[in-house]
């Protein structure tokens, strides 16, 4: 997966899970949990998104390198 | 229209899940109410066949207001109308109804397996003409118009509504008209909300058995029955705020709170539920919050004086654990619906209600009994950053528990310092229904029933 196809597939999956969250708000350096407000339950609602529509797993041990936009971007980027 | 929590004075139907000639069984979803702080869909208290929709969609009624009629049979459309022995209604209500000369089984009740309230009553009196008497105390001297969250400031404020001007539709006293009323030293900050901790669940539970008719929801001369609202200014948020204002404040008037916390070891909780979430796909995985609201709903089941209600100056545990979560909204706001029965459920299966219960408390669709039902309340501040939270009890019920960020942190152990996973855990408490001991007692079982999360 590209880079754009990555970015893509995670603001379709934001805007998902957080639909209140706008496009100005997907800074890349915007952090998941502290700055779009994402809790515990959003989070995994959001991996399973990213899993159906990517076929990307994100295991629990990688949640840390995923906490901001631009990190799930290069993860699915890296790994899809 | 049922009352939907204690502060709940008039809601608005939204929409309907059934329809004229549909059999409707006692506990069949019926509507959807629109209350200042979220939809709910609520039941029928009745069995029988749907004659007619007695509001209109978008309609704002009074508590008490019959929104549709149900016939026992279709048979029966016109109703004939119900002998007396027939109509269940408390005894205030049938004195109040023998004054104003009303049949009290000529009305359709709209309380709890249609018993007739007291509001239920005055409406007909004023239907048939006749003036609900007005009480010796009666603050005013004449029937002022006003919104219900005027009269709620007002009355908190100590400002008597007939010395206001008001300046609303008709001359009503709106919440401005009795802030300007207020000489500027007692003024309040205009947000209800500011004094409140940021944890206080809004949502208000009141156990359903608590008859409409006993609750003090406002004495006759200040409206009338059954007229029509139009939804006060301001939008849901501040509406949903001024909810929670009021009932926190209420809390922290009458419940003479207590404060405790520990720090939990989660060392073997992490590591089995680690363990656990790689064998899983994602769409099952667990989070630490089911193993923390699970814990807590068997230490609630363990020490009944944390769960349950404290009405009319007693306190009446409850057999069951419907484990409140609060829950916050997107756009400001929260509210603290039932995990039912939380104390038997699998942690799978806890975590499908925490998922569910969550979406729809977000997209503003949960049930009656899901806001009413709470015994105990959980708040879980934590998820999203802050290390403890000291939550505000949720009246009726006697106690509230928070659960603060888990972090990785420095645990001496045997001698040795070592990295842990812990989290502070919070208790809030009424002291009116337990003591300290007790409740460091309740805190320190949920620490001990996580140390074996297997068993969760």
């Amino acid at each position: 997966m590209n880079e754009q196809d990555a970015r893509q597939a995670v603001e379709a999956a934001i805007g998902k899970v957080a639909p209140d969250v706008g496009p100005e708000d997907l800074e890349g350096s915007a952090r998941l949990r502290q700055d779009l407000e994402l809790d515990s339950l959003d989070f995994l609602r959001l991996v399973e998104v990213i899993a159906e529509g990517t076929g990307v797993d994100i295991p629990e041990a990688d949640y840390p390198a995923v906490a901001t936009v631009d990190g799930l971007v290069s993860y699915l980027a890296g790994h899809g | 229209m049922p009352s939907l929590g204690a502060d709940m004075e008039h809601g608005k139907v939204v929409e309907w899940l059934v329809k004229p000639g549909d059999y409707i069984h006692k506990g069949d979803l019926v509507a959807a109410v629109d209350t200042d702080k979220t939809v709910m869909d609520i039941e029928s208290f009745q069995e029988g066949v749907l004659a007619e929709f007695l509001v209109d969609i978008g309609d704002t009624v009074d508590v008490g207001t019959p929104i549709a009629r149900i016939t026992a049979t279709p048979a029966e459309l016109p109703p004939a109308p119900p002998a007396d022995h027939g109509a269940k209604a408390a005894p205030p209500v049938r004195h109040l109804a023998h004054t104003l000369g009303v049949d009290v089984g000529r009305i359709s009740g709209s309380g709890t397996d249609g018993e007739v309230t007291r509001a239920d009553v005055e409406r007909a009196a004023a239907a048939s003409g006749t003036r609900a008497p007005e009480p010796a105390t009666a603050p005013e001297a004449h029937r002022v118009r006003s919104s219900p969250l005027a009269r709620r400031l007002a009355a908190e404020l100590g400002v008597q509504l007939s010395a206001v001007t008001g300046t609303g539709p008709g001359g009503a006293v709106t919440e401005e008209d009795v802030l300007a009323a207020v000489p500027p030293r007692g003024r309040p900050a205009k947000e209800a909300g500011s004094e409140k901790p940021a944890a206080a669940p809004p949502s208000e539970a009141q156990p359903v058995e608590a008859p409409t008719a006993e609750a003090p929801r406002g004495t006759p001369e200040e409206e009338q029955p059954g007229r029509k609202r139009t939804t006060a200014a301001g939008g849901k948020a501040e509406s949903l705020r001024q909810a929670i204002g009021a009932l926190m404040s209420r809390s922290k008037k009458e419940i003479p709170h207590y404060y405790l916390s520990t720090t939990l070891d989660l060392a073997a909780a992490m590591a089995w539920m680690q363990a656990a979430n790689q064998q899983r796909p994602v769409s099952s995985r667990l989070v630490p919050s089911a193993l923390l609201l699970k814990a807590t709903a068997l230490a609630a089941k363990e020490e009944p004086d944390m769960n349950g209600f404290f009405t009319k100056g007693a306190f009446h545990p409850s057999s069951a654990v419907h484990l409140g979560v609060a829950v916050a909204l997107r756009h400001g706001g929260i509210v603290a619906p039932a995990v039912h029965h939380a104390d038997t459920l699998s942690l799978d299966q806890l975590m499908d209600q925490l998922r569910d219960l969550v979406g729809r408390a977000r997209a503003g669709r949960l049930q009656r009994a899901e806001m009413a039902d709470p015994t105990i309340t959980v708040t879980n501040l934590g998820d999203l950053g802050v290390e403890s939270v000291y939550g505000v009890i949720y009246p009726p019920q006697v106690a509230m528990v928070g659960f603060g960020k888990v972090l990785e942190q420095p645990w001496a152990h045997n001698g040795m310092l070592g990295i842990r996973h812990a989290a502070i855990a919070t208790l809030s408490a009424d002291h009116r229904v337990s003591d300290g001991l007790r409740g460091g007692r309740f805190l320190a079982r949920i620490d001990e029933l996580l140390q074996a999360p297997e068993m969760l």
